[in-house]
C-alpha cells in the first residue's frame, strides 16, 4: 500500500495550494461565486482533506515498516512498553535546578538520523553563496498536524455557513479562512525555516484580519492590533533564532540543521564581554516565538481579547490550529531543544508551560463571558502541551494537541451556537438551555468531559500521559499540573451549570436550537473528542509507536492516573456544590478573600501592567515627538512665513525708497537738467541776448583773472 | 579838484548823455524814450567834438538823429495801436538777470580801465579829420568801403521787401 | 586835457546801459534803441582810441564810420522785420514771441 500511494505523496504541496487558490478565487468572484464563496472554500479544504488523508495513510503504512518517529531511529527502536510504578533513577536534587530535568536520551549521543522522510524541494534563491531550497517534508509529525488542521478547518467552515449567515462580508470571511488554512497547511509541511517563518507570519496576519473581521467595532480592532503586536514580540525572538541557526549552520533546511547540531555543541556567541552558548540560546529564541503564538505566560494577554472575532474564528484559530503552531514549532525543532541531558531551553519550556497552565486556570474560574472562559482554558491547555514537551513527553504533548483541537473546537462552536441562540455571551444571564438546545448541550457536555479528563474520553488519555511524564521528572511541575486539572474541572462544571442547567435567569432570552448546518459539525467533533484518544490506549499505544522521539517508552501508571482522576472528580464535585445544588454559596470566595478575587477577576492585572510599562511610555514618547515635530515644523513654517513677510517689508522699503528713489531721481535729474537747458531754447529773444552777455561776462572774467 | 573848462564841459556833456541813455531804457512812454534817445545821440556828438572828431560828430548827428531816430519814430507810429502807454514796458524781473549782468560787465570794464596803463604817446594837437578819413577810406580801406556800399544796398532792398504789404493783386 | 579813461568810462557806461535796455525792455523797438546805444558806446570807444593812439592814420575814425554804416543798415532791416512781425501778430511784445526755437 505504501508504494502505490507514494506518487500521490509527491503532490503534498497541493495541500496548501488549493486553499490558496480558493482564496484568490473568492476574492475575484465574491458574492457571485458558488454559495457566495462558501462552497469554493469548503471545496478546496475538502480536497485538501482528502489528499491529507492519503498522505497520512501512506505515512502510517510506511512507519509500520521501518520508520519509527520523525528523526531518530536506532536499530533497536521498537515499541517497548513498560508498566512501571517506580520513579526513574534520576532524581532531581532540587526542584528548581535545571539539572536532569528530563530523562530523554540525548539525541546526539546514541542515534543516527532516521532514513530520509519524504522530502521534495526546489532551489529558490542564493543568499551569500548559500543556496536555499523550498520544499515540503512528510513524516509522522506532518501527518498528525495535517489531520488536525484539515479536519477542524473543514468542520468549522461548514459551521460558518450557518453562523455567518446574513453577514455583509460573508464571502470575505471564507476568503480569509481559506488563506489561513493555506498558510497553516504550508506551515506544517515546510521543510526549511524560511518557508516556516513566512507561513508563521502569514498565519499571524490572517489571525489579525479575522479577529478584526467586524472592524466597525473598535473593541474588535483593538483586539486585533493587540494580538498582532503581542505575537510580533515573540516573532522577533523566532526570527533571531532562525538567523542564529542560519549563521552557524549555513542552511535553513531542517534536516541539514539537525545534522549539524552535534558540531554546534559548546560553541558560543560572543556579544561584547559575554559569551552565550548557542544551543540553549537558539532554543530559547525559537521558544519566544512559541510563547507569543501559543499565548504562554507572559505573552498570553492577546488571546482573551481575540474572542472579539467571530466564534468560528475562535474555534479554528484560537483553539485548534494557530495557537497549536507554537507547540508544533517546539515539536518540529525538538533536536534543537533536546541537545543534551540538561537542556536549559527545555527547562524554560516546561516551567513556562506549567506556570501558564496554572495561572490561566485560576483566572478562568471567575470569568463570566462564555468565550473568555474557553479562551483561558485554551491558554491553560497549551501550557499543558508546553509542559509535556519540556519534560520530555514529546508524544504526550503532541497527542494532547490532537485531542485538544477536537474538543476545544467543539466547545467553541458549541458556545457559538449558544450565542447564536440566546444573543448574549454572559453566562450569568443564561440558564436552563439544556431544554431549548439539546444537540448543543450534549455535544458541549461530551467535549467538556474530554477537557476535564473524564476517563475514557480522548482528553483523559492525553492529559494523563502528560501528568505521568511530569511526575517522573519534577514533582513541583507535576503538582502544578494536577492543580490545574482540578481547576479545569471546576470551572468547566461552573460553566455548564450556569449555562445549561438550572432555570433560565434572563426572561428576555428566547433560546432556540441552531440550524443543522451548525449542529452537525458539533456532533462530528464530539465523536472525535471521544474516539481520538483511543489510538493511545495504554496497552497498545499505536500513537506512541507512530510518533516518538528517541527511545521512547509508552508507559502507564495507575498511581498517576488515579491522582489525575481524583483531581478532576474533586473539581467537578466542588463545581456542582457551588453552582448546581447551591450547597455552598458561590459568592463566599469573593467575600472571604476579596483581594484574591479581585486579582483573578482582573486577570492578575497583566493588561494594566503592560499598559503602564510599555504603552504609556510609548504614547508619552509619541506625544513628545509629535509636539516636538509640530513645534519645529510649524515653527519652521511660521518662521519661513515671518521671514518672507520681513523680507517683503524690506523689499517694499527698498522698492519704495531706493528703486523708486532712483527712478524718481533720474527723472528729477533729467527734469532739472531739462529745465536748465530749456532756457537755451525758449524762443524769447531777450533770453538769447542774456546768454550772449553772460558769455561775454565770463570771457571778461577769465581775462581779468588771468592777469 | 581843479577842472579846466574842457573837463567841465566834458563832464556836462557826458552826464547829459548818460542820463539820457538811462532814461531811454527806463521810461514807460516809448515816445519819450525815443526823444531821449535822440538827446543821447546828441550828447555823443558832443563827446565827439570834445575828441576833435569833427567828421564823426557831423555824421553822428546826420545819420543817427536824422535818419535812424526818424525811422524809429515811423515804426513806432505804425505799431502804436497796441502798445499803449499804460503797458509796462520793462520786464517784471529786471533786477534778476539784466541788471546784474549789466552791472557785472560794467564793473569788469571799470576795473580794466582803471588798472590798465595805456601806452600813450601824448595827445597831439587837433586837426581837421575829414580829409584823413576820406583818404584812408579810398586807399587803405577801399575794400571795406565798397563792401559797405553793398551792405547798404542789400539792407535797403531787404527792408523794402520785408516791410512790404502782401496785396492780392500785386503784380511783379 | 581830458584823460582817455574818462572817455572809456563814458563808453562803458553807455554800453552797459544799452545792455540793460536790450535785456529788460518788452517793446521790440525799445530793444533796438538799446542796441543803438551799445553801438554808439562802441563808436565812442573807437574814436577815442583812434584819436589817442594813432592820429595820423585815424583808423579808429574809419572803423567808426563803418560801424555807423552798418548800424544804420541794421536799424533799417530790424525795423522792417518788426513791421512785418507786427502785421502778423498785431503786437511787438517780445515776451510773447517765442517761436524762434526748435
Amino acid at each position: 500500500m505504501a508504494e502505490s500511494l507514494r506518487p500521490i505523496v509527491s503532490y503534498t504541496w497541493l495541500i496548501p495550494v488549493m486553499p490558496l487558490a480558493a482564496f484568490g478565487l473568492i476574492l475575484l468572484t465574491g458574492r457571485k461565486g458558488p454559495g457566495r464563496g462558501a462552497y469554493v472554500a469548503i471545496g478546496a479544504i475538502a480536497a485538501s482533506f482528502v489528499l491529507s488523508m492519503l498522505v497520512v495513510a501512506w505515512t502510517v503504512s510506511n512507519s509500520a515498516q521501518s520508520l519509527k518517529g520523525p528523526y531518530v531511529a536506532g536499530g533497536h527502536a521498537s515499541a517497548h512498553i513498560e508498566y512501571s510504578n517506580e520513579p526513574r533513577e534520576e532524581e532531581t536534587p532540587h526542584p528548581w535546578q535545571p539539572v536532569g530535568i528530563y530523562n530523554i536520551q540525548p539525541y546526539t549521543e546514541h542515534y543516527d538520523l532516521a532514513p530520509e522522510p519524504f522530502a521534495r524541494s526546489v532551489p529558490w534563491v542564493t543568499i551569500g553563496g548559500q543556496p536555499i531550497r523550498m520544499g515540503f517534508v512528510v513524516d509522522p509529525l506532518t501527518a498528525v498536524m495535517l489531520v488536525v488542521v484539515t479536519v477542524v478547518t473543514l468542520l468549522v467552515e461548514v459551521y460558518s455557513i450557518g453562523y455567518m449567515h446574513g453577514d455583509v462580508r460573508y464571502p470575505r470571511f471564507f476568503a480569509y479562512l481559506s488563506l489561513f488554512s493555506a498558510a497553516m497547511l504550508s506551515l506544517v509541511i515546510a521543510d526549511n525555516l524560511l518557508l516556516f517563518f513566512v507561513s508563521w507570519e502569514l498565519v499571524g496576519l490572517t489571525s489579525y484580519l479575522l479577529i478584526g473581521f467586524w472592524f466597525e467595532r473598535p473593541t474588535a480592532m483593538r483586539a486585533a492590533k493587540k494580538a498582532f503586536i503581542v505575537t510580533r514580540l515573540g516573532d522577533v525572538g523566532l526570527f533571531l533564532g532562525v538567523l542564529l541557526l542560519f549563521w552557524y549552520t549555513k542552511t535553513v533546511n531542517l534536516r541539514e540543521i539537525f545534522e549539524q547540531i552535534p558540531s554546534l555543541l559548546g560553541m558560543t556567541l560572543h556579544l561584547g564581554k559575554t559569551a552565550l552558548p548557542i544551543m540553549p540560546l537558539a532554543g530559547l529564541l525559537l521558544f519566544a516565538g512559541a510563547v507569543g503564538k501559543s499565548a504562554q505566560f507572559p505573552l498570553h494577554v492577546w488571546l482573551p481579547d481575540a474572542m472579539e472575532g467571530p466564534t468560528p474564528v475562535s474555534a479554528l484559530i484560537h483553539a485548534a490550529t494557530m495557537v497549536a503552531a507554537g507547540v508544533y514549532l517546539v515539536g518540529r525543532m525538538y533536536p534543537v531543544f533536546a541537545y543534551s541531558d540538561h537542556s536549559v531551553s527545555l527547562t524554560v519550556v516546561a516551567v513556562i508551560g506549567a506556570i501558564t497552565a496554572l495561572m490561566a486556570a485560576t483566572i478562568a474560574t471567575v470569568v463570566n463571558d462564555i468565550k473568555r472562559v474557553l479562551a483561558y482554558s485554551t491558554i491553560s491547555q497549551l501550557g499543558y502541551m508546553m509542559l509535556a514537551l519540556g519534560v520530555g513527553g514529546y508524544t504526550a504533548g503532541l497527542l494532547h494537541l490532537l485531542t485538544h483541537a477536537f474538543f476545544k473546537a467543539n466547545l467553541f462552536l458549541g458556545s457559538g451556537s449558544v450565542i447564536h441562540g440566546t444573543g448574549t455571551q454572559d453566562i450569568q444571564q443564561m440558564g436552563g438551555l439544556r431544554r431549548h438546545m439539546p444537540r448543543t448541550y450534549w455535544t458541549f457536555l461530551i467535549s467538556s468531559a474530554a477537557l476535564m479528563g473524564v476517563p475514557f474520553t480522548a482528553g483523559f488519555f492525553s492529559k494523563d500521559e502528560i501528568l505521568l511524564e511530569a511526575f517522573h521528572v519534577n514533582k513541583v511541575l507535576f503538582s502544578m499540573g494536577l492543580a490545574a486539572a482540578f481547576l479545569t474541572a471546576f470551572y468547566m462544571t461552573r460553566l455548564i451549570s450556569l449555562t445549561f442547567w438550572g432555570e433560565q435567569r434572563d426572561p428576555q432570552i428566547h433560546a432556540h436550537e441552531s440550524p443543522r448546518v451548525m449542529t452537525t459539525p458539533l456532533i462530528f467533533l464530539a465523536i472525535l473528542s471521544v474516539v481520538a484518544g483511543y489510538v493511545a490506549w495504554p496497552t497498545k499505544n499505536l500513537f506512541h509507536e507512530f510518533l516518538h522521539f528517541g527511545e521512547g517508552h509508552a508507559e502507564f501508571s495507575w498511581q498517576v492516573a488515579t491522582m489525575a482522576t481524583l483531581a478532576a472528580a474533586l473539581g467537578i464535585g466542588l463545581g456542582l456544590a457551588l453552582f448546581w445544588k447551591r450547597v455552598i454559596d458561590p459568592s463566599i470566595f469573593r467575600r472571604a478573600l476579596p483581594w484574591a478575587y479581585n486579582l483573578l477577576a482582573n486577570k492578575y492585572y497583566f493588561d494594566e501592567i503592560y499598559w503602564a510599562i510599555l504603552v504609556v511610555p510609548m504614547f508619552w514618547t509619541m506625544n513628545l515627538l509629535a509636539r516636538f515635530d509640530q513645534k519645529i515644523i510649524d515653527g519652521l513654517v511660521n518662521g519661513v512665513a515671518y521671514l518672507t513677510v520681513a523680507l517683503s517689508i524690506l523689499q517694499a522699503w527698498i522698492d519704495k525708497w531706493i528703486v523708486d528713489g532712483i527712478v524718481n531721481f533720474t527723472g528729477g535729474f533729467v527734469k532739472l537738467w531739462g529745465r536748465f537747458f530749456r532756457f537755451a531754447q525758449t524762443g524769447l529773444l531777450q533770453d538769447y541776448a542774456l546768454i550772449v552777455f553772460v558769455g561775454l561776462l565770463m570771457i571778461i572774467g577769465v581775462y581779468l583773472y588771468k592777469w | 579838484m581843479h577842472l579846466t573848462l574842457q573837463q567841465f564841459s566834458f563832464i556836462a556833456v557826458a552826464g547829459l548823455t548818460i542820463i539820457s541813455a538811462a532814461l531811454v531804457v527806463t521810461l514807460r512812454n516809448i515816445f519819450h524814450c525815443l526823444l531821449f534817445l535822440a538827446l543821447a545821440f546828441l550828447g555823443v556828438a558832443g563827446i565827439y567834438l570834445l575828441l576833435s572828431a569833427d567828421f564823426m560828430a557831423a555824421a553822428q548827428v546826420l545819420i543817427y538823429i536824422g535818419a535812424i531816430v526818424v525811422l524809429m519814430m515811423f515804426a513806432l507810429m505804425m505799431t502804436h495801436r497796441v502798445m499803449s502807454t499804460n503797458v509796462i514796458q520793462t520786464l517784471g524781473q529786471w533786477w534778476l538777470a539784466p541788471f546784474p549782468i549789466a552791472a557785472g560787465i560794467f564793473f569788469a570794464l571799470f576795473r580794466v580801465l582803471i588798472r590798465y596803463d595805456f601806452k600813450l604817446k601824448g595827445v597831439p594837437a587837433a586837426e581837421p579829420t575829414t580829409g584823413i578819413i576820406g583818404t584812408q577810406l579810398l586807399t587803405r580801406y577801399v575794400l571795406p568801403f565798397e563792401l559797405a556800399s553793398i551792405v547798404l544796398l542789400v539792407a535797403m532792398v531787404g527792408a523794402i521787401i520785408l516791410a512790404k504789404e502782401d496785396k492780392p493783386d500785386d503784380s511783379p | 586835457m581830458i584823460p582817455l579813461n574818462w572817455y572809456l568810462f563814458v563808453s562803458g557806461m553807455l554800453f552797459c546801459i544799452g545792455i540793460f535796455g536790450v535785456l529788460s525792455r518788452r517793446n521790440a523797438i525799445a530793444i533796438l534803441m538799446g542796441i543803438e546805444l551799445m553801438l554808439n558806446a562802441a563808436n565812442i570807444n573807437l574814436v577815442a582810441f583812434g584819436r589817442f593812439m594813432d592820429p595820423s592814420v585815424l583808423a579808429g575814425h574809419v572803423f567808426a564810420v563803418f560801424v555807423l554804416t552798418v548800424a544804420a543798415a541794421e536799424a533799417a532791416v530790424g525795423l522792417a522785420i518788426i513791421i512785418a512781425v507786427y502785421r502778423n501778430i498785431e503786437h511787438i511784445n517780445v515776451d510773447k514771441i517765442n517761436i524762434m526755437k526748435w
